[in-house]
Order: structure tokens, then C-alpha cells, then sequence
């Protein structure tokens, strides 16, 4: 099989990363839960991956560092923490319902004005929209920093510029950039980035985690166990302990931490280079057959590696469909849970065919499937 | 049960700030090792960092050095 569906998730992991999770398995302890060996072999690993992931993201505390399962877990902690009764949000066509659902419900459950950039039918974003949109007063701007759909990214220091000229909070969805592109919150102006584990990345499902600065307060969703202060009726305040109520995902974040060395080792240019390559070898071929449609833009320097598509006048499930079964070329189609910009582009009702690369894929891989959206487009 | 001595005893706010502590001590070559937070300081669980009393000044200024997020430093027997 040929695996083409890397934004949803890394299915090939590296060997270090399978090592760290089964040794994890095999010996680990309850972080944080007394101080024999077992514990605290398991509260070493975590602490590795925190300050990996810090080092990775330019956060200038480990111990802001929340981890999570996932960065939809991230971006609920994130915003239901921060946004209060009739705070103004604002967000963009871009966003996965990972932002998009917490938005919504802040908006009907504590009145939040929500305003979202919009994207045009070709799926790109004007500038001067966030400028008209984030208005003094505003208390939150969160948005993706690549789009799971198009690819196409979001310029973040520019965004970061205007939330912070208008008082308000920059919140990064990094679910596509985190191991894909370089991030360095401080340079970047980012106030809370979200990730999660298992994309780009190379880590298990079931990790993620909210990068904090420094100052910025996110009250707690879940409370319970923390392993420290077991008399105090509220839970601890100070990060990570604020927001990681419960046992932790020790052995998924063994394999984190792992999968952060991995990273760190090989290079994140590096990675980048490599599946900006392939992307660009698929998008060159395929947006030249007849009947096939490419979305988003191409220009731009740090796009994550995808490249969705539409053939003739098929659906997306269709495509995707055969794709799996004829040639064993595993894709995503449909609606990408990215609901906005498919409407803004007019693929509501076909989806689209999402092809998205990784640090495991081949020039090979990629000149198969061009081979075979080719016959597809032709039949 | 060991006989007990007084030693120096690092608390912390956070799990992670205990965990900081240690890897940092490995680091720099100071002796120490993580303790439940011993009753005389607070009920309770937790870690804390449990040295030779000689290494006060020397743990000390380095938890100021790397503005560590320590708690406190108490003197007792454990």
C-alpha cells in the first residue's frame, strides 16, 4: 500500500519511536505518583518530551508544556480557558472544527462574537481582512497555521502583529505545521500553540499538547488528581499541573519523546525539504491532466505538503475509492472536517481528494499516483 | 527503617519542577535524589530533592542560576 494520507496521520513511524512506546509498555510506572524507580522513570520520559517539545517550538518554559491527547484536546483547553461571556474571537475560513465546534459553542454557551476571515473561492485569504476584523478590544485571534484542506498556510508573525496591536491573544492550530515547518513561538508572537503528536511530528495517536507563554493565564476544564498538594480542594495552579488532571499518557509520551529526538536529530528543513519535493513532483504532474482540478496556492515557501484535487466530474469518495482499491493508494476525501473552506471553494457537495505527503514517502509513491489519478482522469 | 540524618530537602511546585531539578543536578554532577516530599514539610504527596547538607550553598545558587521554579529549602532528618 501506498500511504498518501499523512495529514490525517504518520502510519509509518521511526524505529526509535516503536522501540521507546513498547519498552514504555513494558516498565512504566504512574508519573507524578510516589518516588520509586518505576514512577519516576515515567516522569523522566515526560519531562524529556516537555523540554524537547520546547526546545522544537521555541517555548522558553518546559514546564509550559501541557500535554494532551491530541490537539483538539489542546485547542478546547486553549480556548475554553481563555475566551469569557461576550468576548470577540476572531478565526478564519481555514479552520478545522478542531477550532471551528470550541467557537461555536463558546459563541451559543457564553454569547462570544465570532468574526472568521473569509477565503475566497479559490481558497486564498486577504490580508486586510484581519486587519479590518481584529478591532481594538478583541480577545483572541486563533487560527491554523496551514490549512488540512489546501495546504496553504497561514503568515503568522503578520497575523501575530495585529492580535497583539489590538490586545488580543495569538492561538496557533499547529496540527499541520508542528515537525513540518520550523515554529519558534517567541520569534513567531505566538501566545498558545497547539499540536498534536502523531502527524508530522512521527509520534503515537493519543499525544499532543498547548505550548504556553510565559503570562498568559488558561483557567483548567478538567481538575482531579495531580499527585501533588492531594489536600488543597482546588487543583494546583501552577503549569503543567493546571491543565493535566489525571494519569498521563506515559506510554504514548515515551514514544513522544522519542519521536521529538527523532525530529530534532534528522532536522525539521530537513523534513521539510523532502516532502516539499514530493508535493511539488505530484502538483507539477497533476495539475497538467486534462479534467483534474488542483486547489489552493502554491507560492508560498512554507506550505504544508498536500495537494487535494478534483477528477471530472467525480465524487471525491469515488476517486479515493478506487484509488484504494485498484491501486492501493491510501487518500482522504470528503469534507476534511474543514467545513468553511469547502463551502467558500464550492466542494461542499463532491469533497475534494486530499493527497498529503511524509518523511516516509518516495518519488516512487508519488509517480504512482500520478499514474493513476492520470488513468482515473482518462477513463 | 534507615537511621535518619539531617539532610537538605528542595521542594517544588509541580511534579516537573522536581523532575527539572533532576536532570539538571545529573547534569552539573550534584549528588541528590528524588524523595516523597517528607511529612515534616507537608502532608501530602509529591517530590521533592533530597542532597547532603554540604551542597547547600553549591544547589542553591544553582536553582537561582537556571531560575528554577523551586518551592523551598528546609534542613531536616530523613
Amino acid at each position: 500500500m501506498i500511504y498518501l494520507d499523512n495529514a490525517a496521520t504518520t502510519m509509518h513511524k521511526p524505529q526509535e519511536v516503536i522501540d521507546a512506546t513498547v519498552a514504555a509498555l513494558q516498565s512504566m510506572g504512574n508519573s507524578g505518583r510516589g518516588a520509586h524507580e518505576s514512577t519516576l522513570q515515567t516522569s523522566r520520559a515526560i519531562f524529556d518530551a516537555r523540554a524537547r517539545a520546547a526546545a522544537l517550538f521555541g517555548c522558553p518554559r518546559a514546564d509550559h508544556v501541557v500535554f494532551t491527547c491530541n490537539s483538539t484536546e489542546a485547542l478546547n483547553i486553549a480556548l475554553m480557558g481563555l475566551v469569557e461571556k461576550g468576548d470577540r474571537v476572531v478565526s478564519t475560513d481555514y479552520e478545522h472544527n478542531s477550532v471551528l465546534r470550541p467557537l461555536y459553542r463558546l459563541r451559543d454557551e457564553r454569547g462570544a462574537e465570532l468574526a472568521f476571515v473569509p477565503a475566497d473561492k479559490e481558497g486564498c485569504l486577504d490580508y486586510a481582512d484581519f486587519e479590518r476584523l481584529i478591532t481594538p478590544g478583541t480577545k483572541l485571534v486563533v487560527c491554523t497555521h496551514a490549512s488540512n484542506l489546501t495546504g496553504d498556510p497561514i503568515d503568522i508573525v503578520r497575523v501575530a502583529k495585529l492580535a497583539h496591536a489590538a490586545g488580543a491573544l495569538m492561538v496557533v492550530d499547529g496540527s499541520q505545521s508542528a515537525g513540518a515547518f520550523p515554529v519558534n513561538m517567541e520569534e513567531m508572537g505566538i501566545d498558545v500553540f497547539c499540536f498534536t503528536g502523531h502527524k508530522s511530528l512521527l509520534g503515537p495517536q493519543g499525544t499532543g499538547g498547548l505550548c504556553i507563554r510565559p503570562g498568559v493565564e488558561i483557567k483548567p476544564w478538567k481538575v482531579g488528581g495531580s499527585g501533588i498538594k492531594t489536600y488543597l480542594e482546588t487543583q494546583p495552579a501552577e503549569y503543567p499541573t493546571r491543565l493535566e488532571a489525571g494519569t498521563m499518557n506515559g506510554h504514548g509520551l515515551a514514544g513522544l519523546a522519542a519521536a521529538l529526538a527523532y525530529v530534532q536529530q534528522t532536522g525539521v528543513e530537513t523534513i521539510h525539504a523532502h516532502e516539499e519535493k514530493l508535493m511539488r513532483r505530484f502538483y507539477e504532474a497533476v495539475k497538467e491532466i486534462p479534467g483534474v482540478k488542483v486547489y489552493g496556492d502554491f507560492t508560498a515557501a512554507y506550505r504544508a505538503p498536500i495537494v487535494s484535487i478534483s477528477v471530472g466530474d467525480y465524487d471525491s469518495g469515488e476517486v479515493s475509492d478506487e484509488l484504494s482499491l485498484t491501486y492501493e493508494i491510501a487518500t482522504r476525501s470528503g469534507g476534511h472536517c474543514a467545513p468553511r473552506l469547502h463551502r467558500a471553494m464550492g466542494t461542499e457537495e463532491r469533497g475534494l481528494v486530499r493527497f498529503s505527503f511524509g518523511w516516509y514517502n518516495t518519488e516512487e509513491d508519488v509517480d504512482a499516483a500520478i499514474a493513476a489519478v492520470r488513468e482515473i482522469a482518462e477513463d | 527503617m534507615r537511621e535518619k540524618t539531617v539532610k537538605l530537602i528542595v521542594t517544588f511546585h509541580t511534579t516537573t519542577g522536581a523532575m527539572a531539578m533532576e536532570t539538571l543536578c545529573k547534569e552539573k554532577g550534584v549528588a541528590g535524589r528524588l524523595i516523597p516530599v517528607p511529612r515534616a514539610i507537608t502532608a501530602g504527596c509529591g517530590l521533592s530533592w533530597c542532597a547532603p547538607l554540604e551542597s547547600r550553598s553549591e544547589i542553591e545558587a544553582l536553582v537561582k542560576a537556571e531560575s528554577m521554579d523551586y518551592d523551598g529549602f528546609y534542613e531536616i532528618p530523613v
